[in-house]
């Protein structure tokens, strides 16, 4: 109780709701947050005997379990060859490594001519701190602009799977039961997770450019800081909701990002290739070392990873959640 | 040195931007870019091939300014500049004759993307042929495995998500031990260039030390490329696969895509391993016993099955039986037969299904056998060309099945251990294949019985066939003369071919 403000008054402030939570008569959340707890799904009765129905067809009819010589020694047999097999493996495969030269050894095989130029003078070759980065981006960059393509191919083939046409679907009562069946695992409006990912998503998303940026520097590049920023963003979905997301980031967004990306990747690494190649010299400085503005392409190449790789991360969380943004 | 040399990096890169760039397009755009790009593709392999033919000896490309055990190369012989042309050769085929096929069965809105693993498939299929590093070679496999998925499942129907499913359980099995095969090899030789392990390999053979892990290295990487080349035992996946997916997916599928991982095993042979290695490894041996199981048993479950597509899905099972078998024999006469029928297999299984589909269209959309009775006199030229491809299959003289057939007998002849085996398996599966395919061919040429009935009562179950005329679907016309001159010519003019391949094999050294 305050002595100065009137009881309406005091009900409003800080204290005075503290007050009424402490002594149990107010749930803050109440009424603030959707609360609702996810159904859980139970076969009818009907359901149920259908599904035994077409458990049994399939077992008489289909395969014909009781006359099918063929499926019944295959069960048999297949038990005993799996353990068999799989026991003759693990001894293969222990052989094997055993054989194989000791760790850490450094008359090892691969202590060769290879290791030892990357160590020695990758930093003045590619001007990467990292050298890592430096093999990856610089020395043996038609791998990785493989790599990259692999993650824009993973998504296309979600997309092939997963996404759903809206001008297919036509009728609004379809949209309207996705946003009820999409609330029913995702609840809206958390008050708890907004407010933590207000707090966090900025951060996330600036830790995340700066692996990206600072690849050539020290540990991280396009990969890891991609995927630091896909899962900020996929933070920022679940606070917010989609109607927020998409003013930003749609399937358009996605394509034409990625397109950029990788072209710009393309043609960065084509002008090297052709130039390395055919013996021109190139025109990009190494710069250097140590500076953000340094080691030549490494750096475009470590943003454009960077953003295929959020974008694709953000793209299966979608693609699996509601199959349409 | 010469701009031809660039060629080869071109086409790599132009298939890789043009895979992107077909994801911001809508898909009639996607399509001519995807035309374009095969086309260009094609044009740059074949003035490489004539380069290489007229300097006689390979190059190397450095793909960067660092050469080669630190950076990343390819390297180009008659072989590599062959096959790249070949494949884009079929690849365009394969789009043409599947034009309306993918109109109607992909959804509006993924069409574009249709298109992105085409492009980025081929990219692949370029990129494994011309790699110098092993590595590279497994990024590759890679984007090929996931394209290959995507082709599969684009016409979104129940049976198409469980071919995909299967096919990539099995194909990323393969992967797998493929890799662990490479990391094997790396850990006891040091390197992922081609070339600087086949010196290491002889190093280490000379003196005996880690003998185990190179076999076990050798054994894995057969075996996983084995599993994605769709071996006999491990076929499950395949007749599904080309069965139900959509055409051109089915005809890329089984003659560009197996082939592609066969040829990479030819190169790990040759170019990683040594082919003395491997051939006093055993590993050889397995791969010949397969390969002659695949072509007897892919034989019968052909002839059980009463779909078309599936029948020559089937087939294709024993075709990469025998492309096996010829690699088992471990010789280069064998090695050259294999070679030899990885292109006409190429060419005349593509051919196969783009007819079989003309058949279908007759047969009002259905390749049920009783369905598609007659259906050779009502799409005239779908019916022969069905026929050429049978009659190329069973090995007739002039078609490109019987010179690939008197190679593998050749190669076999004086054989040690291998000479009789090989004839029987050839004799069994020569009568088997025959008996499959004239049986269809005579189906498709007898006509359909009017069933005599009450006026007005429909046949049940029974699709309605209607005739169509070649310029119906110019397109595929075209497509399919195209496959039939192709298929004449390899058969006709199989001696430059044989001597282009022996010199390529050559140039692997």
């Amino acid at each position: 109780m305050s002595k100065r403000l009137s009881e309406e008054e005091y009900q409003k402030t800080f204290s005075g709701k503290f007050r009424r939570w402490l002594s149990g008569e107010k749930d803050p959340f109440l009424g603030e947050v959707e609360m609702r707890r996810q159904e859980v799904r139970r076969e009818s009765e009907a359901e149920e005997r259908q599904r035994e129905q077409d458990e049994k067809l399939l077992k008489e009819r289909v395969y014909d379990l009781e006359h099918n010589f063929e499926v019944r020694t295959f069960q048999k047999v297949y038990r005993v060859f799996s353990v068999l097999f799989c026991i003759f493996l693990v001894v293969l495969l222990l052989v094997a490594v055993s054989d194989l030269p000791h760790f850490g050894h450094a008359e090892n095989p691969v202590n060769n001519e290879v290791a030892e130029r990357y160590i020695e003078k990758g930093l003045q070759e590619t001007g990467a701190v990292n050298i890592v980065t430096g093999m990856i981006l610089d020395y043996r960059a038609f791998d990785t602009l493989g790599e990259s393509h692999v993650l824009f191919i993973a998504t296309c083939t979600v997309l092939i799977l997963l996404r759903r046409d809206r001008k297919k679907g036509g009728d609004t009562g379809e949209a309207e039961k996705e946003d009820v069946s999409d609330r029913l695992y995702e609840p809206k409006n958390d008050v708890i997770l907004q407010t933590v990912a207000k707090i966090l998503v900025p951060p996330v998303f600036l830790f995340g450019i700066y692996i990206i940026l600072a690849g050539h520097l020290g540990p991280g590049g396009g990969f890891s800081g991609g995927a630091v920023i896909g899962a900020g963003l996929i933070l920022y979905l679940n606070a917010f909701g989609f109607a927020r997301t998409e003013k930003f980031f749609t399937a358009r967004t996605y394509r034409r990002m990625s397109f950029g990306a990788l072209a710009c990747y393309s043609l960065a690494k084509s002008y090297s290739f052709y130039t390395g190649a055919n013996g021109i010299e190139s025109v990009i400085p190494l710069g250097t070392p140590g500076a953000i503005l340094s080691s030549g392409l490494i750096l475009l190449l470590n943003i454009c990873v960077g953003v295929v790789v959020a974008g694709t991360m953000y793209t299966f969380y979608v693609m699996f959640r509601k199959g349409d943004y | 040195m010469d701009f031809v040399q660039n060629f080869p990096f071109i086409s790599i890169i132009l298939t890789l931007f043009s895979g992107p760039l077909c994801s911001v397009l809508n898909g009639k755009q996607a399509r001519r870019v995807n035309t374009a790009v095969i086309v260009a593709d094609g044009i740059l392999s074949f003035l490489v091939l004539g380069y290489v033919t007229a300097a006689g000896q390979p190059f190397v490309y450095r793909m960067g300014h660092f050469s080669a055990p630190w950076g990343n190369e390819i390297r180009v012989g008659i072989l590599e500049a062959f096959m790249a042309g070949f494949f884009c050769v079929i690849m365009l085929l394969c789009m043409l004759g599947g034009i309306r096929e993918r109109e109607v069965q992909i959804e509006e809105g993924k069409q574009n993307l249709y298109y992105v693993m085409v492009n980025l498939l081929l990219c692949s299929l370029l990129a494994l042929i011309y790699t110098n590093d092993l590595f590279t070679a497994y990024v590759f496999v890679e984007i090929n495995t996931i394209s290959a998925c995507g082709l599969i499942m684009i016409r979104q129907t129940g049976r198409t998500f469980e071919a995909a499913t299967r096919y990539m359980i099995m194909s990323l099995l393969g992967s797998g031990l493929l890799l662990l095969g490479i990391c094997y090899l790396y850990a006891v030789t040091g390197h992922l260039l081609m070339s600087n392990i086949r010196e290491q390999v002889r190093v280490i053979s000379a003196t005996g030390q880690y003998h185990i892990s190179l076999m076990v290295a050798l054994g894995l990487m057969s075996v996983g490329l084995a599993i994605k080349s769709a071996l006999y035992p491990f076929h499950a996946w395949l007749p599904d696969a080309y069965g139900y997916s959509t055409l051109s997916s089915s005809a890329i599928l089984s003659s560009l895509v197996s082939k592609g991982y066969i040829f990479l095993l030819i190169k790990i042979f040759y170019r990683v391993i040594g082919f003395d290695v491997v051939w006093e490894s055993k590993v050889v041996n397995v791969l010949f016993v397969f390969g002659i199981a695949g072509m007897i048993m892919g034989s019968l479950s052909a002839m059980k099955e009463s779909n078309l597509r599936r029948m020559i899905a089937y087939s294709s099972v024993a075709q990469i039986g025998y492309i096996y078998m010829g690699l088992g024999l471990a010789t280069e006469a064998g090695s050259v037969a294999s070679i030899y029928h990885v292109l006409s297999h190429a060419a005349t299984k593509s051919l196969l299904f783009v007819a079989a589909s003309g058949l279908a269209d007759a047969s009002g959309g259905s390749d049920r056998f009783r369905d598609i009775t007659g259906a050779g006199l009502r799409n005239k030229l779908a019916g022969i060309a069905f026929m050429a491809g049978s009659l190329s299959m069973v090995g007739m003289p002039m078609f490109s099945g019987f010179i690939s057939k008197l190679f593998f007998a050749q190669a076999a002849v004086g054989h040690a251990h291998k000479m009789f085996p090989t004839f029987i398996a050839l004799a069994i599966s020569t009568i088997l294949n025959a008996v499959y395919f004239m049986k269809t061919v005579i189906r498709i040429y007898t006509p359909m019985q009017k069933k005599e009935g009450v006026e007005g009562e429909a046949e049940t179950g029974r699709a309605e066939g209607r005739s169509i005329p070649i310029w119906e679907q110019p397109v595929k016309s075209a497509a399919l003369i195209c496959f039939i001159v192709l298929n004449l010519m390899l058969g006709l003019n199989s001696d430059p071919l044989i001597r282009l391949i022996q010199s390529g094999i050559e140039m692997f050294d």
